[in-house]
């Protein structure tokens, strides 16, 4: 196993409550797609509030703002899951469910293996992408770092 | 090696017909297998398999037989499967990725997914409606590499690739627009197109609607 981890985080606002029909289709997937991360290799922890099955009750921000706080053991592995797996769909859909960002909304950063991030942390990281852009203690999928500091080929 | 010499590396017709075995298949592939479906020797089959890997159009990898392993298994056979780099070559030199990229990165800013694949809907049933043969044929054709798999049919090529990694919702929703496009120009009214991401596969799966799940 690698010495580190990434940590990724997530946020949207929601443009409907989850109880709201026009949510439906987001809400109906959440248990078969966290389901499918729990199983995906690579799959670390996610963070999951006091129901324990998602985190859909944690609102850092505003009542409409949900968040996905997750570690993988790769890039790769998160990328796959994401991308090319079932998940995607929900990647695609996401405009009919979330209002369109203005800002970055995921943020990635290594962290050693075994720790597990808590939401303020991972807050900050996020406001640190939004603030520097792409650094190596807060970056993004398609401009990635190496945990060494360095820029990772894509 | 350059783009020019890998695909000059395809001019020996029977090293096309072990390229062309190799990378139509689910699993890396052996000098023995590659051989009997080119019908070669073996040695030459190796031959031209090893031509095609310096030529960067296929990879290697080295692996035990599934179910043997520890002492006693023997030498890891030596596998061949579809190269993981692209190779493009256009004469005279025309750039068509960096426009790609540039324009996906500004329809991902504007939030113009929907535009985009209502505009992808409208070429695909263009397509559609001119193409000859069946769907198979016609997105071979189109290098999605199709094969049937579980009553759907899936492409094991992803002919945006390039574009679809820096931008997977964005090109992928367009993918899908286009194929259900294409079926629907086809006037396969019978089939659907639906999301099936995998790893290493195109994103998108052909189904019949009779027997959607």
């Amino acid at each position: 196993m690698t010495d580190h981890h990434l940590a990724q985080l997530n946020v949207g606002r929601l443009r409907w409550p989850l109880d709201a029909p026009e949510s439906a289709g987001f809400v109906d997937g959440l248990k078969p797609i966290n389901a499918l991360a729990d199983a995906s290799p690579g799959f670390v922890w996610r963070l999951t509030d006091e129901g324990g099955q998602d985190a859909t009750s944690i609102h850092p921000d505003g009542d409409d703002m949900i968040v996905n706080l997750s570690v993988w053991e790769s890039r790769q592995a998160l990328w796959d899951f994401t991308y090319r797996s079932d998940h995607l769909e929900y990647v695609r859909r996401r405009r009919e469910w979330f209002q369109r960002p203005t800002e970055p909304i995921m943020v990635l950063w290594w962290v050693p293996a075994g720790h597990l991030p808590s939401l303020e942390e991972a807050l900050a990281r996020l406001a640190r992408l939004r603030e520097a852009g792409p650094v190596p203690e807060a970056f993004t999928l398609r401009r990635p770092y190496e945990p060494d500091g360095r820029l990772a080929p894509t | 090696m350059s783009d020019v010499e890998a695909i000059t590396a395809l001019g020996d017709p029977v090293r096309r017909r072990v390229y062309d075995y190799v990378v139509a298949q689910d699993h890396e592939v052996g000098r023995a297998e590659a051989a009997d479906a080119a019908g070669i020797q073996r040695t030459l089959a190796a031959f031209h398999l090893d031509r095609l890997a310096e030529a960067g159009l296929l990879d290697v990898v080295f692996r035990r037989p599934p179910g043997r392993s520890g002492p006693g298994a023997g030498r890891p056979a030596k596998l061949y499967r579809r190269s993981a780099a692209d190779h493009v070559v256009s004469l005279p030199p025309r750039d068509y990725g960096t426009p790609a990229a540039l324009l996906a990165e500004v329809v991902d800013a504007l939030g113009a997914e929907g535009d985009l694949e209502r505009v992808a809907r409208r070429h695909g049933r263009a397509v559609g409606e001119t193409a000859e043969g069946g769907v198979e044929e016609v997105l071979a054709r189109q290098g999605y590499a199709p094969y049937r798999a579980d009553g759907a049919v899936r492409m094991r090529n992803c002919p945006f690739h390039a574009v679809a990694r820096e931008f997977p919702p964005l090109v992928c929703g367009m993918n899908l627009a286009l194929v259900e496009g294409l079926l629907d120009g086809m006037g396969e009214t019978g089939l659907c197109a639906r999301m099936r991401a995998r790893p290493g596969e195109c994103c998108v799966e052909i189904a019949s609607k009779n027997n959607d799940d």
